[in-house]
């Protein structure tokens, strides 16, 4: 081993620890802010007064730009969800603990509206707010998801016990996952098909694509945002006892 | 600017819609905000006390 201890892999092991990954989600944030407000701004102002109205669906159809950001971050957290749980699971790692934990809130936040503006959406659209069909139900079953693993790590006191029992329930949950993706096209459904995912010809105009990516960046920049806020709140409760917070809280109430 | 807000008859769809939104990604911005400042209030009023603790 070189005797210089600044090698690019001590460097990693570093940010894995909790003093340094407090300190740089904490110099990360604001850019991280700065860059979601602006997102949020360029796709409203392209999705609500740019885009033209839909040739079918009139106005009604501009509930797709938060209904579908909502939709992919529902899913794309759960998947990080799982991940981060494995990783807690075969590494034992507290940053992957605090990572999931900080996750399952918000994720259960973007289904919750995913399921309000669809059904928003549908009534207009189909003269219904609620059908029970493939991809409506899958949708409702994540969000049953995230609230029992929250509910499931919230009532196991040690704090450790509690994260692995959440990743179990975590990772057995991601089977739901493709039965989501697919639902529109294994089971005949009101829900429309895919228009952006079709990579090789998206059936939507590009005035019409440009906000809605825009908004869906804004919502990745959003809960990036939140989820380093929380895990620097779970990072300090559960280092409360240590020198590094001591400092840092005695500090900062000076 | 009416006919923006009317959103082609669709208003009552559209805007709770998006309204609905904000204040859930409001909210779950703010709270863990409020919840760090809570947390450093007090984990910093334990630390004081320690300190004083041990002076006497």
């Amino acid at each position: 081993m070189s005797q210089n201890p600044d090698t690019w892999l001590t460097r990693f092991h570093r940010l894995g620890s909790p003093p340094s990954f407090y300190r740089l989600a904490g110099i990360l944030m604001p850019f991280i802010g700065i860059i979601c407000i602006a997102l949020f701004a360029s796709g409203l102002f392209g999705g609500l007064v740019l885009a033209p109205a839909d040739y079918q669906q009139g106005e009604s159809y501009r509930i797709i730009y938060i209904h579908v950001p909502s939709a992919w971050m529902s899913m794309f957290v759960y998947a990080l969800l799982a991940t981060a749980s494995a990783i807690s699971l075969i590494w034992r790692m507290k940053l992957a603990e605090a990572v999931a934990r900080a996750s399952a809130p918000v994720g259960a936040a973007y289904t919750f509206l995913a399921l309000v503006t669809g059904s928003l959406w549908g009534k207009p659209m189909w003269g219904t707010w609620w059908v029970w069909d493939a991809r409506l139900t899958s949708e409702l079953i994540l969000l049953f998801l995230y609230l029992g693993y929250m509910a499931l790590v919230a009532a196991i006191d040690d704090r450790r016990s509690a994260s692995r029992a959440g990743a179990v329930l975590a990772i057995v949950g991601v089977v739901n996952l493709p039965i989501i993706h697919f639902s529109v096209e294994w089971w005949n459904t009101l829900h429309q098909g895919p228009t952006v995912t079709k990579f090789d010809q998206p059936s939507i105009a590009i005035s019409m694509l440009i906000p809605l990516l825009l908004m869906a960046g804004a919502f990745k920049f959003h809960y990036l945002y939140t989820m380093l806020a929380r895990v620097r709140v779970e990072i300090l409760d559960s280092e409360r006892r240590t020198a590094w917070v001591n400092t840092l809280v005695t500090s900062k109430a000076s | 600017m009416i006919e923006f807000f009317q959103m082609g008859g669709y208003a009552i769809y559209v805007w709770p819609a998006y309204a609905l939104t904000a204040l859930t990604l409001a909210v779950s911005v703010i709270a863990p905000i409020r919840r760090r400042k809570r947390l450093v209030r007090e984990i910093s009023a334990i630390a004081v006390q320690k300190e004083r603790s041990r002076s006497e």
